[in-house]
């Protein structure tokens, strides 16, 4: 059997680069698409310690965050359309009126 | 086997009360032509029925659904606070939205559903419940912030929030995910009692600093404050009015029934690190306002100072420290958002009318206005007799019990730099002459708004005592 740290290491590893890429990449969406990969490597954990715990719980919350990141997906995808609708960008350098 | 037993239920109706009448105001929006002032009673229905829920089950002390959700005292207590910034914010917003031409009944509606994610927040016993509240909660702000989806600046405001909300949600995930790791369990009752021995595993140690970062975003502390001032000033300025109150007395709410579990232990390295994030925020937070010209903005800087203050009372981790955020949480809501208020009667059109000079002579042209505006500065401030000097006593009280002396010393300090920019704009409204002589047209709703929360900060002030005896029975 494959043991916990593997799960663990491979979900550490795959939330680095999620953050990674929110940090480096500038077009909106896939910086967005970076912060799918990080909650999606938090199911990972969530999956494997509920399987070494024997406990429902992680699994029941992998449900509740898959939810909760489908509506962030309807919400944001939005709120990118408005603004390119606006100013025919992604790019969020060029995204500066407010100064940040 | 039994589903719900009449604690669920009773312990619910709050978020029931709420989610129902959300549900027949999104209806009527739908089928009704014209049908943003019937939406608007709708809510207002909608959240008097959650306060009248909220009230009675305060006496109640219990959880429901299987020690998911608190029931009565701290919940009931910081649902009914929800309840009635959500309820002013309404009132403010719905003379602005119709001067703006932009008065739909989807607003409303997205109110009271961060309202919801907002009541589960103060109610959560469990991290998935505090997961739940604040994704519930800060999805609405994301559509709230691009309310106005013609403008770019709104728009701008909503992508940002958007874009590190979710990132910061990222942690706070991975760090609920690293705690059910090591303790076996999401709730917070459990995790107390597992607590001394989880210590010892630098996962969970890990699990909580995640945690910590991603309360941290919600709460506006610095460093984890960037996106703050562009929200706030990119969002239609009700929008700012609720989330900068209901958002921040939200995150806080949670943020102590949280951090109440591992502070049990006394441990010195994470009282330094929340007095660091604490000191941090003060300093920052006023620092940047003193160079602001845009009311907002400078309100935006203001709101991650305050969470510093409030901090205070996390790293102190008495009771007195936690009654003192509750305490200053009222205050600071009811006077953000009779500060708000006024600033969205003033408001132009695309942003104009938001900076210090914009305000000169106001004194002489709506003396009533200007006397209760000086009123919120000099709450803000922490000068008696108003409720920002209780709230800054006790916190700064329970620092110096907790031998944390140099931060209430740093507190006092940095509340004497943001003097200068709270009574700035006093000194506009009272020494200098007016530059435009428009019309001001006051809308009555908001008045009457804005006169209710100088009335709390003003009663509040003088008798305190009237909110500790109710949290006596709470902490």
């Amino acid at each position: 059997m494959i043991p916990l740290s593997h799960y663990l290491l491979l979900s550490a590893f795959l939330f680095s680069c999620g953050v990674l890429g929110v940090v480096v990449r500038r077009n909106a969406i896939i910086v967005f698409m970076c912060i799918e990969m990080m909650l999606n490597a938090v199911n990972l954990s969530l999956v494997a310690f509920g399987q070494f715990l024997g406990d429902a719980t992680g699994q029941m919350l992998v449900f509740f965050v898959m939810v909760v990141a489908a509506a962030e997906a309807a919400v944001g995808l939005a709120i990118i359309i408005s603004l390119f609708r606006n100013k025919q960008t992604v790019n969020i350098d060029e995204i500066n009126i407010l100064k940040w | 086997m039994e589903f719900f037993s009449p604690t669920d239920l009773l312990g619910s109706s709050p978020i029931l009360a709420l989610g129902i009448f959300s549900l027949i105001a999104l209806m009527a929006n739908a089928l009704l032509k014209n049908s943003a002032r019937v939406v608007f009673f709708i809510s207002v229905a909608g959240i008097l029925a959650a306060i009248g829920c909220a009230v009675s089950i305060f006496p109640m002390n219990a959880t429901a659904f299987s020690d998911m959700l608190l029931v009565g005292g701290y919940a009931s207590f910081f649902s009914v606070l929800f309840l009635v910034i959500a309820l002013f914010s309404m009132f403010i917003a719905k003379p602005y939205l119709e001067r703006e031409q932009f008065h739909y009944g989807e607003y409303y509606v997205l109110i009271m559903l961060a309202t919801i994610g907002m009541v589960m927040l103060g109610s959560s016993a469990d991290l998935i419940t505090a997961f739940l509240g604040i994704e519930m909660m800060s999805v609405s702000f994301y559509v709230l912030a691009g309310y106005f989806r013609g403008k770019l600046s709104s728009n701008e405001s909503a992508l940002k929030y958007f874009l590190l909300g979710a990132f910061a949600t990222g942690f706070l995930l991975y760090g609920i995910a690293l705690i059910y790791g090591t303790t076996g369990t999401t709730n917070l009752l459990r995790i107390v009692t597992m607590y001394p021995q989880a210590f010892n595993d630098p996962l969970h140690i890990i699990g909580w600093g995640l945690i910590l970062i991603g309360f941290g975003f919600k709460v506006a502390a610095v460093p984890f404050h960037m996106w703050v001032p562009d929200v706030y000033e990119g969002a239609p300025t009700p929008v700012t009015a609720f989330m900068s109150t209901g958002g921040k007395a939200a995150a806080f709410s949670v943020f102590v029934i949280t951090f109440s579990v591992p502070m049990s232990m006394r441990d010195e390295r994470l009282i330094m690190i929340l007095a660091v994030l604490s000191a941090a925020s003060m300093l920052l937070g006023n620092w940047f306002g003193l160079s602001q010209t845009n009311l907002k903005r400078m309100l935006a800087y203001s709101s991650i100072a305050h969470a510093g203050y409030m901090i205070i009372g996390i790293a102190s981790a008495s009771s007195i420290g936690q009654q003192g955020i509750a305490f200053y949480l009222v205050s600071y809501a009811l006077t953000n958002l009779g500060a708000f208020g006024i600033i969205t009667m003033l408001e132009k059109e695309n942003g104009g009318n938001l900076n210090y000079e914009d305000y000169a002579g106001l004194g002489k042209r709506k003396p009533g206005l200007a006397a209760l505006l000086a009123m919120f500065m000099f709450s803000l401030t922490g000068i008696p007799p108003f409720a920002g000097f209780i709230g800054k006593y006790y916190l700064f009280a329970s620092a110096v019990q907790s031998h944390l002396t140099w931060l209430a010393i740093l507190g006092v300090i940095t509340s004497l730099f943001s003097t200068y920019y709270y009574l700035r704009i006093i000194v506009y409204m009272y020494f200098r002459e007016a530059t435009n002589h428009e019309e001001i047209i006051l809308p009555k709703l908001t008045f009457v708004t804005v006169i209710l929360c100088g009335a709390g900060i003003v009663l509040f002030g003088i008798f305190p005592s009237l909110i500790f005896d109710l949290m006596k029975s709470i902490f």
